[in-house]
């Protein structure tokens, strides 16, 4: 085998996707060169750049943190499309909570299943009627 | 018998809402296009994360995380993903109503529900008919940010790790075709066993480094993040394309409105004439 496939994709884009000779990445533990051929791996990554060798080719890409798993014959890189850090995602979280809360102070906690019930049923009913006064218009 | 400039005002502004509705047909219109460009770039990741997934699943590997395990449920979490705004036909209200009915399902096992709201839509509905709330984003735009959805997915994956969770789904739109949205409840923890690839079950398992833990931790919390991010872009596809019917709809109403009224003005013209004309004739034949 001479050649891995790769894909590198973010939450957003397809970043790259093809074959190449050799890839280096920057692994949670340390640098990573992935031959064709390599074990199963998977591995944490590192913000940085990411170098896609396909012979004398060579293209560089920048990672801001992710994924790398490693198959035999290919190579797939999920990156992330922010920088992510836990007391970031804490501080979101409090956000989130923060928002529902707000709100919704006064609301109480059990669902009540019939007024839902109706509340659908009303809106639906009024769908209906807009539905058949076209059909009869 | 109705007068004239009355009638003639009523079709003024049945014209005017006309003009509004189709206006926000073209606006709708152009959106879809963009939102399904959105809802197509983000599913190499969501397509390629479920790849990693299904592989780990083949692999005899030495730890199994909790997002996978089965326990005994006692209390759900609904993600609801509905739009911002109104205007859109049935999109939303189908939508509750499924997922209405799966809680009501669930509380008959004697599962409690709780709700993490995606889309000011859903916050009203639960707002009004009470239910535990436990997460909420609001206002998330055409163009839908990974990063605005990562404290929600964490409040609930928290709630889950500290055993308040048991079950989680993730509720939204399918986006089937222009004319059809299909609201959908998925169930997202425990995961379900995602399909085996060629790789087989052989025996092989990763070099997990750092630890397996911890790895797995990260990337299941992405791929769920991803499948959330996936489900929110493609409602507001679903959200696009079903205002564009439903304005479409109001426009051709306020047209086929305009067509009944315009006889009537006509009829009451006419009638009035012919009143003036018989009284005419009438004082004539008096004089």
């Amino acid at each position: 085998m001479s050649s891995i496939k790769i894909n590198i994709v973010s939450s957003s884009e397809e970043i790259y996707s093809g074959e190449a000779s050799m890839v280096y990445a920057t692994g949670s533990l340390g640098e990573l060169g992935i031959a064709p051929g390599h074990t199963p791996l998977l591995t944490g990554l590192a913000p940085g750049p990411v170098r896609v060798q396909n012979g004398d080719e060579e293209e560089t890409f920048f990672c801001s943190g992710g994924f790398v798993e490693v198959q035999p014959d290919m190579v797939t890189i999920l990156s992330d499309t922010a920088e992510r850090a836990d007391s970031l995602d804490e501080s979101e979280a409090i956000k989130a909570k923060e928002a529902a809360e707000q709100s919704l102070a006064d609301q109480k906690s059990t669902i009540d299943y019939t007024k839902a019930a109706a509340q659908l049923a009303e809106a639906v009913a009024r769908l209906k009627t807009i539905q058949k006064l076209r059909k009869n218009i | 018998m109705a007068n004239t400039k009355e009638v003639r005002n009523q079709i003024a502004s049945i014209k005017g809402t006309q003009k509004i509705t189709s206006a926000m047909e073209l606006v709708a219109a152009s959106k879809m296009k963009k939102t399904q460009d959105g809802m197509l770039e983000g599913r190499p990741y969501s397509e390629k994360i479920k790849d990693v997934i299904a592989h780990i699943a083949t692999s005899s590997s030495e730890y199994s995380h909790p997002f996978c395990q089965e326990r005994d449920a006692k209390k759900a979490c609904f993600i609801i993903v509905s739009s911002d705004k109104g205007l859109c036909g049935g999109l939303n209200i189908n939508l509750f109503k499924s997922v209405i009915a799966k809680s009501a399902e669930l509380n008959e096992q004697g599962i409690e529900s709780c709700f993490a709201l995606i889309g000011s839509k859903a916050a009203a509905f639960f707002k009004s008919v009470g239910g535990e709330v436990i997460a909420k984003a609001e206002k998330l735009g055409d163009k839908p940010n990974p990063d605005d959805l990562i404290g929600l997915t964490k409040v609930v994956l928290d709630l889950h790790k500290d055993g308040d969770i048991d079950q989680a789904y993730l509720c939204s739109n399918v986006f089937v075709n222009t004319m059809t949205q299909q609201p959908t409840v998925q169930q997202l923890i425990p995961l379900p066993a995602v399909e085996q690839d060629s790789l087989g079950a052989s025996h092989w398992d990763y070099i997990y480094e750092p630890e397996a833990k911890e790895l797995l931790e990260g990337l299941l919390t992405r791929y769920i993040e991803s499948l959330i991010y996936q489900a929110v872009v493609e409602n507001n596809a679903c959200e696009q394309a079903a205002k564009m019917i439903a304005m479409k709809n109001a426009t051709d109403n306020a047209g086929d409105l305009i067509k009944e009224l315009e006889l009537l003005y006509n009829n009451v013209r006419q009638a009035a004439i012919t009143q003036e004309l018989s009284e005419i004739v009438g004082g004539a034949s008096a004089v």
